[in-house]
């Protein structure tokens, strides 16, 4: 029949539509792959692995290495997830177990909004108000009273790893509590009541019954958030300083992260191995955060559908 | 504390013993209860004092010269920044146009036709695409089109956004497709409607709302990108709307103001930030709103 030949052939239009723009997503992704790959390979080829070892960014004797900018990543972002992680945790516990039932979700939304403020304006806020703040409040008073420790020693600057890694705390949280809430809401309810029916008091329930069938699921949203924080761009290049310090035990230091040095760099970049240099920082950032997104994602589907991650 | 049970908690059999051990379990609970009532309290004081402080020091600084005036040479008072809200727009429009069709049709795909592992992958990839940090995508723009035109452009710095709202827009309207419910598919199908004839004019409708809210929010999103726009848009003082020439953006001119070594340029900064986060923040309520967020109970 003719009608249904036609129809056939709308659906197969259609399908083959919808095909042909997918693997147009596709092909930018592996697009942008290949682009960050083939244009790192002069560096690649010319340092190797010393380009993770290396300490100087030096375009003049065409010398480049990231090791200062690796750590000022590490830093940052462990310092991010080390004080984020219980109170997002913290945040959601509360969210789904204490919190009055009609301040529920607009506490939730609140503490979703926080992902939603622009990466510059935390930088405009962490630049013009927190480094500040740091430099002669903050900085001081840490070293006075937790001096003896080795992180606390040095100049006060404002501007270092600190002030990054601080603002790094208020970037991640609304991930990492997003996730562990959704994650805690699918404790099956049976399970806290048989708790509860035991004589059990509430964080016996969210200890025993809740947080080890959670587990899984906050894991991959902590690690999204870590991922998050080693890629972080605008607020980090604006409160990190910029300046390589020796590399030492110090939050006062100043220092940079892979993504601030492209954001730094790309500028002056002149082709040849500066160039090279600059897209392998970028090659890094990729590779880091997709590994750190893979296992995260992994993980979170094991928990099963997860709803409304993909913002 | 001693162990000693005390005899009056026996008028109520239920009660538990008044042992060390439970007076420690209930320490616990209250400190933990305490614990996570300080970590909501932080998450929250900081979002409200940042808001705060950015309406404190933005709004002397909202004029109608803000909104129609280009900027002034280095720190003369006055100026605007009528050509970065301009820029915006364009930016915006620019990554809708590549970012939507993109994205939607990646959603019908996982929807409608994705199965098998295959489609899992797809899935997987747009999962992971969300959280490659923005400037990677600025990397790409500036390499694949930046480079080899010499010059930046206002085109670049919409591939760029265009590519961040891709999984956006694909995660949310698979996500909404889905809840259509397979009755109305099946009683369009039955009517002898083709295939992409359900899809095109029953499904889809029936999740508009669901697709323009992932819509919106997409280009919420990339409306306060800075990273990628910096070595593709650029920036420029001027009013520009050749999409082959730099041109500026709220966020890029926020970032240059903030570091500015002039105070009105600073004044400026909070301001654009002022305009940037209530555009934001109306964008996230009005979503809400619309999907019923703040009645929803679980």
């Amino acid at each position: 029949m003719l009608g249904g030949g036609s129809r056939r052939l709308s659906d197969t239009l259609f399908r083959g539509f919808t095909l042909l723009l997918v693997l147009f997503v596709l092909v930018i992704i592996a697009g942008v792959t290949w682009v960050l790959v083939s244009n790192s390979l002069p560096t690649i080829r010319q340092f190797g692995w010393s380009f993770l070892s290396n300490r100087a960014f030096d375009p003049i004797h065409n010398v480049f290495g990231v090791a200062p900018a690796i750590f000022g990543t590490l830093v940052t972002s462990a310092f991010a997830i080390f004080f984020a992680v219980p109170i997002g945790v913290g945040t959601a516990i509360f969210l789904v177990d204490f919190c009055p039932r009609p301040l529920r979700m607009p506490l939730a939304f609140i503490v979703e909004l926080l992902a939603a403020v622009p990466s510059v304006i935390y930088g405009l806020f962490g630049f013009l108000v927190l480094a500040p703040w740091l430099q002669t409040v903050g900085q001081p008073w840490l070293q006075k009273y937790l001096g003896f420790l080795p992180f606390f020693q040095g100049q006060f600057h404002g501007l270092g790893l600190l002030a990054a890694g601080m603002i790094l705390v208020i970037m991640v949280l609304p991930l990492i509590t997003s996730v562990s809430r959704e994650v805690i809401l699918t404790t099956p309810t049976a399970q806290r009541e048989a708790l509860l029916a035991l004589g059990a008091t509430r964080w016996e329930v969210i200890r025993h019954a809740v947080l080890p069938y959670a587990r899984i699921g906050i894991t991959g949203g902590v690690i999204l958030a870590l991922g998050r924080a080693l890629g972080e761009t605008m607020a980090v290049t604006m409160v990190i300083g910029n300046q390589a310090s020796p590399i030492g035990p110090s939050l006062f230091n100043t220092g940079y992260t892979l993504s601030s040095v492209i954001a730094n760099q790309f500028g002056e970049a002149t082709p040849g191995l500066f160039f090279s240099a600059v897209i392998e920082a970028g090659l890094l950032v990729f590779m880091i955060t997709l590994i750190t997104n893979i296992i995260a994602r992994i993980l979170i589907y094991r928990m099963g559908r997860v709803g409304g991650l993909a913002a | 504390m001693s162990t000693v049970v005390e005899k009056q908690s026996a008028a109520n059999p239920f009660q538990a013993p008044r042992t060390a051990q439970n007076a420690r379990r209930k320490a616990s609970n209250i400190v933990i209860i305490f614990f996570s009532l300080l970590a909501t309290a932080f998450a929250v004081t900081v979002l409200l004092y940042l808001l705060l402080y950015v309406l404190r020091s933005g709004l002397p600084y909202i004029n109608v010269a803000l909104f129609t005036r280009i900027p002034t040479p280095n720190g003369e008072p006055g100026g605007g920044l009528a050509n970065s809200i301009q820029g915006s727009l364009i930016l915006v429009g620019l990554a809708s146009l590549f970012g939507i069709p993109l994205g939607l049709f990646t959603g019908i795909y996982l929807s409608e036709f994705g199965r098998g592992p295959i489609a899992t992958g797809v899935r997987f990839l747009v999962d992971v695409l969300t959280g490659i940090p923005t400037i990677i995508f600025g990397l790409f723009a500036w390499i694949f089109i930046v480079v080899p035109q010499q010059s930046f452009s206002g085109l670049a710095g919409g591939v760029a956004l265009g590519i961040i709202m891709i999984p956006i827009v694909a995660r949310t309207s698979e996500e909404v497709l889905r809840l259509v419910p397979k009755e109305l598919r099946e009683a369009s199908l039955a009517l002898g409607a083709t295939e992409s004839r359900t899809i095109l004019q029953v499904v889809i409708p029936a999740a508009r709302n669901g697709i323009i809210t992932g819509i919106v929010l997409a280009m919420a999103r990339v409306a306060g990108e800075t990273a990628p726009l910096l070595m593709t848009a650029f920036g420029s003082p001027f009013f520009n709307s050749d999409i082959t020439q730099p041109m500026d953006a709220l966020p890029l001119r926020i970032f240059n103001f903030a570091e500015s070594p002039y105070q009105a340029q600073i004044n400026q900064a909070y301001a654009g930030s002022l305009v940037l986060i209530v555009l934001i923040l109306l964008t996230s309520f009005a979503i809400r709103w619309a999907t019923g967020g703040f009645k929803q109970q679980r």
